[in-house]
Formats: structure tokens, sequence, C-alpha cells
């Protein structure tokens, strides 16, 4: 990495030396020294890191060192921090390394809502707020939220498939390693003269075109953070489509691998956009180009249209997993098969299809050409009707099934149900062209978004944890605690993001350091909720790493499902399965006597009982 | 397999729904009213939240009835009865959410036309928006131009013509229920009918850097000759420096056209000049 650092900023001074230029320019957006060495030094460290040992032995023609999967398995803690090529250790890496950046996503907000707790200025300056709610946004999204659904998928997908790894390991282990270099340069961004980016995680031109150095890092940053996401969608892609078990047809996967599908077909298409975005941002700050200078006939709405083309599709890239989740949790508790299965993974085939199409809903009052409104709003309102159908399928599975409420898991599954349709239902408003133009970039924004990512895809994380932490660690956790972390964060959500939407309604613009004195009461009790909050994660974070180590030994399948990774023990062993798994029937079979979903390798002589039909109409 | 008590629970449902709609549409969500749109959008907003409220209550009801009435006893370690989905329901709750929100769409579209149409005596105002400051300039009263206050006249729609001069702000009287972004290199629109005299206040909306917060005007509703007197009494018309991209590029082109007119016109115009060529 040093190695990297150095050719790069050696790189710089030389040429400019040569040019006859002076040789540290430290105009505003300029800083060569600090941008090249930027880019360099990941690549310096993963190069030393080993992480294109093979490919570049495999280009140059050498032998190449055979993978003997040596690499494979952690068996010390020291492990994780090697690059490994096994799903399981990356999946570990991936929910480990995202939860950490959760943490410091989480601190930032709580210094955002210290600050906003009272109106007037209290804790930090102007400034420093802006940047506070930039980095807050961009390290939740780019390093929570998506990549721990890549994480927690990397683990049980190939499972799920009865694969015994993903089909490009040393890819995989890429994806992943590209992401701490992303986090890091997003923090030290703070470092920069001029402070953290500023111009919030939207980075809309032309602010950020003249923004100080750190938006620099925000530009390049993105650019790893976005790497790593598609190549692990191309690698889900390609994993889920050649790499499924026998017998193991579309029909048979469980939800989860279908939203796994759907979301790497969002990432692919639509990641590559944004990364667009801020290469066209980085190169108008740095090489004085002009995509967004309005004063040399850029365009800067165009940015808005490039950004939220990939940015819409990323709310369901942050939601599909999470959808697949549910659908396996709520089906394994309440010992039923999921309520209208075709039409559960048609319906997250249909968002993927329509969120391309409604992108231009955040630029209601852009300025854009105003024929765009109305249809977008069309496709807007109809991208609920898919997602009310899954809300509807899960409350059907509930019906006549038994349902068991003693894992954590499930209790947080139900809670997402309540608050999403709270935070979907808020998405129909800001469809509404008229609502949306009074409420856009209000509090209203905040509490939506806030109720869709938290309430919605932060809900279905912690369910997912719960679910297969036993299958990860062999290890049972505290459900008592595990209750304790549900109860608080479901109030403490509630408590935080409802007042949002009043204070943001009335008047209360977004992105602000202070505010008018009437929202002072609700702000504080926002504020106040925020910490209590931030305090439950505290329980969740002792409950994981404390059971991790001393919980009591969990069997292959505590919450006997059907799904393939539960056949297997806990850990799965090494390469998840002395023979490949045949699958003889849907994976949520529950209550048919007999009925199977996979045959395991030890257990041969099993009958293949007859295929039932997938839908049976109830009377 | 026991029937469900469907009446009782859609019973429960509207119940649900209509206490939740009637307590909900005790608040003034959007605050005070002051133009003629307000109407229109709180009405609409009305409607959604009733239309939410028993959407919210379906959801609430069923998931209440089936941990109720399907909660598995402890140590109960049979299954559920293996219903794979009904074709008949899927397809009804397909498409009545459509119908619902296709019909919410349609409704917001006519009150999007509704608030959007131009009177005929309709007055410009053009907003110039800069880092970190509101001015405003009176095309029909010979130009002159205010800083950080904004009179309009009751009772008479006006066009405000937004001009970004830096980055993207965004103009926003939250009385008005109206906000529009200004962006640099286009003039945007923001059409407002203001129905009640007052002191309000203009806010940024739009992130547009470390002053973004305190960005913000005073803006007066005032009667037609209240109004008049106060613009006939500003004295400045707007500098040079304040106009926006297309407005200095326009005067530009108009100088360079007094000169190409020397040597005899002929020359096709190229357009608004906004695009550099």
């Amino acid at each position: 990495m040093l190695l990297g650092a150095a050719f790069g900023f050696g790189l710089v001074v030389a040429l400019r030396a040569l040019s006859g230029l002076e040789i540290f320019q430290t105009e505003q957006t300029g800083y060569p020294h600090v941008v090249v060495p930027l880019i360099t030094a990941p690549f310096g460290f993963l190069f030393g890191f080993g992480a294109f040992d093979y490919w570049f032995r495999w280009a140059a023609g050498k032998p190449t060192i055979p993978d003997d999967h040596a690499d494979h398995g952690a068996t010390r803690w020291q492990d994780y921090f090697k690059f490994n090529t096994d799903h399981k250790v990356i999946g570990i890496q991936y929910i480990v390394t995202t939860l950490f950046f959760f943490l410091i996503g989480g601190l930032l907000a709580l210094l955002i809502r210290a600050e906003l707790a009272q109106p007037g200025a209290q804790v930090v300056a102007a400034s420093t707020f802006n940047g506070l709610f930039s980095t807050h946004a961009t390290v939740m999204i780019f390093l929570f939220i998506i990549p721990i659904f890549a994480g927690l998928a990397n683990y049980v997908v190939p499972l799920m498939l009865g694969a015994p790894d993903m089909a490009f390991p040393r890819l995989n282990a890429l994806s992943f390693w590209l992401l701490p270099i992303a986090g890091i340069i997003f923090l030290a961004s703070f470092l920069a003269p001029g402070g953290a980016f500023d111009a919030g995680w939207t980075g809309y031109a032309p602010l950020a075109g003249g923004a100080p150095l750190g938006q620099t890092f925000f530009n390049i940053g993105v650019q790893f953070a976005g790497a790593s996401s598609i190549a692990a969608a191309l690698n889900f892609l390609v994993t889920i489509i050649t790499m499924r078990a026998p017998g193991m047809n579309l029909w048979r996967m469980p939800l989860m691998v279908w939203a796994q599908l759907a979301t790497s077909l969002l990432v692919v298409g639509a990641t590559p956009f944004v990364a667009g975005a801020q290469f066209m941002t980085l190169f108008d700050r740095v090489l004085g180009m002009n995509f967004f200078n309005f004063l040399e006939g850029g365009d800067v709405i165009s940015y808005q249209h490039i950004f939220w083309f990939y940015s819409h599709p990323a709310v369901y890239i942050m939601m599909l997993p999470g959808f697949g989740i549910i659908s396996e949790i709520i089906s394994t508790h309440s010992r039923k098969p999921v309520f209208g299965y075709r039409l559960m993974a048609l319906a997250l085939i249909g968002i993927v299809v329509l969120s391309y199409s409604v992108w231009a809903h955040h630029m209601f009052v852009s300025g854009m050409f105003s024929w765009l409104r109305v249809p977008i709003m069309i496709s807007t309102m109809l991208i609920a009707v898919p997602t009310g159908i899954k809300v509807f399928s899960w409350l059907g599975t509930l019906f006549y099934g038994k349902i068991h409420t003693y894992s954590t898991s499930m209790l947080f599954a139900l809670a997402f149900i309540v608050t999403f349709t709270i935070g979907g239902i808020s998405g129909v408003m800001l469809g509404m062209i008229p609502i949306d133009i009074h409420v856009s970039d209000t509090y209203f924004i905040v509490a939506h978004i806030h109720f869709v990512l938290f309430g919605g895809s932060v809900f279905t994380i912690f369910a997912g944890l719960y679910h297969w932490f036993p299958k990860m660690t062999g290890r049972m956790y505290d459900e008592k605690l595990g209750r304790i972390h549900l109860w608080l964060t479901v109030v403490g959500t509630w408590m935080t993001f409802v007042p949002m939407h009043w204070v943001g309604m009335d008047g209360m613009p977004r992105r602000v350091a202070d505010y008018a004195a009437q929202y002072g009461d609700w702000n504080l009790v926002v504020s106040v909720s925020a910490f209590l909050l931030g305090a439950a994660q505290l329980v969740f974070l002792y409950n994981m790493i404390v059971s991790w180590r001393f919980g009591p030994k969990a069997g292959p399948n505590p919450w006997r499902a059907n799904s393939i990774e539960w056949q297997v023990s806990s850990p799965p062993p090494m390469y998840n399965f002395d023979e490949i798994p045949r699958v003889v029937g849907g994976p949520y079979e529950y209550g048919t006597p007999g009925a199977r979903h996979a045959i395991m390798g030890d257990d041969e002589g099993a009958a293949v009982p007859e295929p039932k039909p997938t839908t049976v109409a109830a009377s | 397999m026991t029937r469900l008590p469907i009446l009782k629970l859609v019973l429960a449902t509207l119940a649900l729904g209509a206490v939740q709609s009637v307590v909900l549409l005790q608040f003034d969500w959007f605050g005070d009213a002051a133009s003629t749109a307000t109407g229109p959008i709180d009405t609409l907003m009305d409607v959604t939240i009733v239309v939410s409220s028993f959407i919210f209550a379906l959801v609430c009801v069923f998931l209440g009835y089936a941990l109720i009435k399907w909660r598995a006893k402890p140590g109960d370690e049979g299954d559920g009865v293996p219903i794979h989905g009904n074709t008949k329901l899927e397809i009804w709750w397909t498409m009545i959410p459509v119908l619902i929100v296709v019909a919410l769409a349609g409704y917001s579209w006519a009150v999007l036309d509704d608030i959007e149409t131009k009177e005929s005596n309709a007055m410009t105002v053009d907003v110039y928006a800069q880092q970190f400051a509101w001015t405003f300039g009176y095309p029909e009263s010979g130009n002159k131009w205010a800083e950080g206050e904004l009179h309009v006249p009751v009772d008479r729609q006006v066009i405000f013509k937004l001009h970004g001069q830096d980055v993207i702000h965004s103009f926003w009287v939250p009385e008005w229920r109206i906000k529009k972004d200004a962006v640099p290199g286009i003039t945007t629109d923001a059409i407002v009918t203001p129905d009640r005299e007052g002191t309000f206040q203009l806010v940024c909306t739009e992130l547009c850097g470390i002053g973004h917060t305190t960005m913000r005007a005073k803006v007066v509703v005032e009667s037609e000759e209240k109004y008049n007197q106060w613009v006939n009494g500003l004295e400045q018309e707007v500098p040079a420096f304040l106009m926006s991209a297309d407005q200095a590029l326009e005067v530009q082109r108009r100088a360079e056209e007094r000169e190409r007119g020397i040597q005899g016109s002929g020359v096709e115009e190229t357009g608004s000049g906004n695009h550099a060529d």
C-alpha cells in the first residue's frame, strides 16, 4: 500500500516537475499529489495482499499456484484478516466489517442529533455539520446496508443452492477487500483540508464541483464501493444461474435466492451509473472538464438524472434482500409454505423492472422538463403494488399457520411488516406530485427514508442476523437479550422517526444545522429517542459477541427449517457438502407429510416423494 | 380448517381505519395556508391520509388476528395447514391496489394541473438565488430590485422566474405549499397565487453549502396599493452581476447584435445562447 502510495505520489511529483508546473498544486479542488496516490494506494494494497497473484501469473504465462484450498476455512481469528476465498469466511468478514461501519455511521448520526436537540448551535460548526450528515448517509448506504446484505447472502446463498462455494471465489474475496478501502477513504476525508465531503451523499453538481478536497475522497471512495458491489452481484448471478444443485429448478429456489437474483440484476444494471456520475464530477473537479459546469455549457440537471438512475434502484438494492430474508423467517416460524410463492418471486422481478422507471420522482421540483413528471408519478405509485403483494402474502403465510414467536428473528420480521408498511405508505404519498412539491427536501423525506431503511432494511438485517447466527457460529444467541434489543429498537425507531414526519410537513427543511424555535420540542424528543436507539444496538453487539464465544451449542437446525443450509452442521463443513444434495421439492413444504426439499448425500436411501403441486386453492 | 370470520375482520378494519382517519384529520399537517394552491393540496393530503389509514388498519387487523388465532402453543411441534396460495385472492390483491394507486395518481394529476394553471393577469418576479442570499427583481416595475425581502400583492398570480447564480437552491414558502429549485444555467418557474396577507419566510431547501441553514428571506404579502407603494419606492435596477447566465448572455447577444446591425442583418438567430458554441 505504501509502495502504491509512494508510486502515485512520485509519479505526480515527477510529471509536474518535468512539465515545469508548480509541484504541489493546492487549489481547492486540485491536489493531484493527494488524488493520484488515493487511487494508486488501494491497488498497491491489493497487490501486496495477493489479491491479483493468481490472475497475473496466469496472464503472464507463468505456472499458477494451484489452489490447494489451504486458505479455506478459518481456524483462528487471525484467519479473518487474510485474503481468503471461502464464501463462509468472506460472509463473516463482510458482516463484521459492515457492522463496524454501522457503529461509525450511528455515532455520526448521534452527533447530528446532538446538534439538533435544541435550536441554535450546540456541538459543531455549520461546516462540520454538513460533513456529518454526508458521511453518515454515505457510510450507512455504501458500507453498511448494501454490503451487509451481500455478506449474509455470501454466507447462505451457496448453501441454499447446494453449491460448494460461489462461482468465482477469488473475485468474491476481491469484492470484500474493496470495501474496507472505500470505508477508509470516506473516513479519511475528515483529515483533508476543508474537512469531510459536505455536499450530501447525493453530491449534487455544481455544489460538489467546487467543494473542498474531501469531495474527491467521496468520488473515489464510491468507485471502490461500487466496484465491490458490481463484482459481488456478477458473482451471485453466475452462482445462482449455474451452480444450483441437481433438481433445483427456478421454482424450487428459496425466496432468499430469488431476492438475491433480483438484487444482483439491479446492481449490475444501475451501479455503473453512480460510478459514472462520480467520475464525471471527479473529472470536472480535477481535470477541468465541464460535464456539469453551467458556465461552460454543462448541464446541471443531467447529474441528477444519472445519479438517481442508480440511486433509486439502490433503494431496492437495499430492500429486496430483506424481502427474501423475511419470507424465509415467516415461513419457517409459522410452519407453513410461503403464500403465493410464484407471485412472490414474480413481484421481485416486477420491482426490478419498475424500479428502472421511477428515478425522476426525486426530481419533481428540480426544474427538469415537466412532461416527465406524470409518467414517473404513475410508475412510482405502481411500484407499490408488487410491494403490497409481498406484505399481503406474508400475512397470508401467517394465516392457518403455527406461529412461533420464541425467536428474535421472527419478532423482528413481524415488527418489520408493520414498520415497513408506514414507510411504504409515505412513499406513495411522496409519489404524488402535489404532496411531494410541499414536502420535498423537508424532514418528511428524512422520516420516510429512515422508515424504509431503518424500519425496513435494518429490521430485516437484524432478523437475518439472528436467524442465521446459529448457522454461522454454531452457537445460540440469548433470546432474552434479543427481546430487549427488539423492543428498544422498535420503540426507538418509531419515536425517532415518526415526529420527523410532523416537523417536516409543518415546514422544517432537511440538512439544516439550526431550525425555528417552534420545532424545538419535537426535535428534543427525536434526539433523545435517537440516543435510546443507539444504546439499544449495544445490547445487540454484546449479545452477538458474548454468544459467539460462550453461547450454548446450536444443533444443525434449531429452527426446524427446510432449506438446504439447515441440513448441514452448524457451522457447515469446509466444503459445505460431502456430496452435492439432490433437490426434490419446493423449499417450504411444511405441513405436507413426507415432502422434502432436498435429499442430502448421507441419507441416500430416502425415498423420493412425488412432487407436490405448488398451488392448492384454499377453501 | 376453520372458516375465516371475514365479515368481522372487515368490520374491525373499517372501524380501526375510521378511528385513525378521524384522529389524523384533526391536525393541520401542512401548517398555515396562504395561497390558492393550499386548498387542493391539503384536500389531496387528507384523502391520502384516509386511504392510508384504512390500508394500515387492514395490515394491523389481519396481522393481529393471525397472531392471536394461530400462535403456536409451547411445545407444539406440528406444522400449519399446507396452503400454497390462492390464485383468485392473489389476483384480487394485485388488482385492487392497482386501482387505488391509479385513482390517486389521476387525482394528483388533476390537482397538479389546477395549481399550475397560468392566469392572464399574472405578474412576473425574478428571484436570484446565490450563496447564501435571496434577491428579487421586478421586471414589470422598471426592473427594480430588493435584497432579502420579497413583496407581492395579495390575490394576484405571481410567476417567479428562478435564477440560480452559483449552485442549486430551492425556493419554498411553506404556507404557499409551492417549491421549485433555482438551477444555474436555466430558468425555472414557480407559480403562486397568495391569498392571505401577512409576513412569511422563504426557505432554501436544497443544500447549497455552509450557509444553507441561514439562507432565508422575508416574504410580505400585502394589498395591491401597499405593494405598489413599496415597489415604486425601490431605486436601483437589477445589477449585471446578479443576472443569471441566461440573462447575461442575452444582454451580451443584444450588444453583439447591435454591432452586427451596423453591417446589415440577415444572420439567423442562434436561440437562447445558453449553450457555449
